[in-house]
């Protein structure tokens, strides 16, 4: 790419008559695929860069929409971290929501994917079945869950009684919402990773494995030293998506559990959206917790781009 | 694999290899059966649950299929709210987003796929960084800016915000990068104006993607959540999701009737796209992956 721009600078003498005889058109030439992109960047720059510089900036105010609003320094931080006691466990739920639901996710994922291989009809159809609740709205799962996980006569609690095993709480317990919210959270998700992982194996050309089956390679180690480091890109991808998206985790606890039992699921997001909207809008104070979750996300996908530069293998 | 070692192998033995593996077809067919179970069962007690009587919602043992059918829970649904102004609302937002969309992200993707110039690596990154963006870190300055212009209390705050899709133009992109460059020139010299390419032309080609993206994006803000919580203040202004999602705020004595029959309501649109698109729909997002 960069050789193509160099080229365009050292113009021949001919090449620069024509340009300084007719240099409107030239120019018009040269702004064209910059007027085409105006208008994609003007809504990019007013609703993704410019709030996000927004976000930072205010996190060093006191601001609530109405009259306050005055620089304080790192005061909202200093609350943050040592003043408040609640911000503490919605970053460590959070953490853990994300550690569970990425390992749940990519190694069910890849299970599912190197069994589903191959083209068969129930193949085909269970891919679609997997796939579909990841299209369904967040409200409409949780509300599905909500009513078999029910302590009191949800399905769930009664098939228990019914094998004879004692009911479980669910989300109405700080020792298993959290957990059944990943549950949740994995049900919904999988099918679109299991596709993910679908499409990898699929592009992993016929010949490696036939020289692999030629060579009487152990199937065991056809996997771990053919299959997986081939798909590798695409569990890396999974990696990151994953991660900023449990990250991001909003919808299925504010319509289950709204934090509770306790503050058992009271995750980042959540945290942020209560202090801005729900408990007399400390804007910046809440901006200051949103700059934290910008950061942790930062740091990690730097790490993973790390990581991948050394593990993944590109083909 | 075929097994191709040149010792004569009997008869017998291919019976039994054949036998083994019309087993183990058998067993994996069964499993998959029972995988199908796991990921349809939650659907199909919605819908048993939607026609129960409320008496029979609290039964033990409960029935698997409703044993009177009542539309009582449909009923209370609309006696709850009047859902038409709702998905109304909904349609108005998704096909303004649309419509913005496709003004933004077609000449973006065509700079993007055919044209050359200073700055484009950059740029591009630019669009993939801002798909990385959670919108639940922007979306308190964007609220902030929609209540300073006053315009909170419109739908404009649950469009605008949309009217660039990054991942439209990426994958766009991909499907204008398909299409030859002969015929561009072609079109050209037949004094085509660039606009006249890129719908004439470009758009023809990449017909697929584009109904795909949009399909994808209808069906984001038929089942958004978190934006319209964030950013309706009033009543009129609020698309189906967050009504359906009221259903269950009373927290004792929820009528899951009710809850399940609004969300039948929900979900209908989402599968019937499904049933129609799978195929479209799973191939663009498993090609998401593969970059």
């Amino acid at each position: 790419m960069a050789d193509r721009f160099f080229r365009r600078r050292e113009l021949t003498i001919e090449e620069q008559q024509i340009r300084s005889a007719n240099p409107r058109k030239e120019w018009g030439a040269v702004l064209k695929p910059y007027f085409l992109l105006v208008p994609t960047f003007c809504f990019l720059i007013i609703f993704t860069y410019y709030p996000l510089a927004r976000l930072v900036w205010l996190s060093f105010r006191k601001y609530n929409l109405l009259s306050q609003d005055q620089f304080i320094g790192l005061q909202n931080y200093r609350q943050l971290f040592f003043i408040n006691k609640d911000f503490g466990p919605s970053v460590k739920n959070t953490f853990v929501y994300t550690a569970a639901s990425v390992t749940l996710l990519i190694v069910l994922a890849v299970l599912f994917g190197l069994w589903m291989q191959g083209e068969r009809k129930i193949n085909s159809l269970a891919k679609r079945v997997i796939f579909f609740p990841h299209i369904v709205a967040g409200v409409s799962i949780s509300m599905i869950f909500a009513w078999l996980m029910n302590s009191r006569n949800g399905l769930f609690n009664q098939l228990l009684m019914a094998w004879g095993l004692s009911p479980l709480e669910w989300l109405d317990s700080s020792d298993t919402a959290l957990g059944s919210i990943v549950g949740i959270n994995v049900w919904k998700g999988v099918g679109y990773d299991t596709l993910i992982v679908l499409a990898a194996l699929g592009g992993i050309s016929s010949e490696i494995n036939e020289a692999a089956a030629l060579d009487n390679t152990p199937s065991h180690r056809r996997l771990f030293c053919i299959t997986l480091p081939m798909i590798s890109p695409q569990i890396f991808f999974l990696l990151v998506t994953i991660t900023i998206s449990s990250f991001k985790v909003f919808d299925l606890v504010r319509l289950l559990t709204n934090g509770g039992p306790g503050s058992s699921t009271y995750v980042m997001v959540l945290y942020i959206y209560r202090y801005a909207f729900e408990w007399n809008r400390q804007i910046g104070y809440a901006c200051a917790a949103g700059v934290v979750l910008l950061l942790i996300l930062l740091v990690l996908t730097v790490i993973y781009f790390k990581l991948v530069e050394r593990k993944v293998h590109y083909q | 694999m075929e097994n191709q070692s040149k010792t004569p192998v009997s008869a017998d033995m291919i019976k039994r290899y054949t036998r083994i593996r019309k087993a183990r077809l058998a067993v994996d067919f069964v499993l998959k059966l029972g995988m199908i179970f796991v990921f349809l069962f939650p659907f199909y007690w919605m819908i048993a649950s939607a026609f129960k009587t409320t008496y029979e919602l609290n039964q033990y043992p409960p029935t698997m299929w409703p044993h009177r059918f009542t539309l009582d829970g449909f009923r209370s649904v609309f006696s709850y709210f009047n859902l038409w102004p709702y998905i109304r609302n909904t349609i108005v937002i998704s096909l303004s987003v649309l419509v913005l969309q496709m003004m933004t992200m077609i000449p973006a993707a065509y700079a993007f796929a055919k044209m050359k110039f200073r700055g484009k690596a950059l740029l591009f990154t630019l669009v993939l960084v801002a798909q990385m963006v959670p919108t639940q870190l922007t979306f308190i300055p964007i609220y902030i800016m929609f209540s300073k212009a006053k315009m909170i209390k419109t739908l404009w705050p649950q469009i605008l915000p949309f009217g660039a899709s990054a991942y439209g133009v990426f994958l766009l992109r991909q499907s204008f990068m398909q299409v030859s460059d002969e015929l561009i020139e072609s079109a050209q010299l037949d004094n085509a104006s660039l606009w006249q390419i890129m719908y004439r032309v470009m758009l023809p080609m990449a017909k697929a993607t584009l109904v795909t993206v949009l399909l994808l994006c209808f069906i984001n803000h038929w089942n958004g959540y978190f934006w319209p919580l964030v950013m309706c203040n009033t009543e009129d202004v609020k698309p189906i999701s967050l009504v359906i999602a009221r259903l269950k705020q009373v927290e004792e004595g929820v009528d899951w009737a009710a809850v399940m029959a609004g969300n039948l309501i929900l979900t209908l649109p989402t599968a019937a796209m499904f049933l129609l698109f799978s195929k479209k729909i799973i191939r663009s997002l498993a090609y998401k992956g593969m970059k």
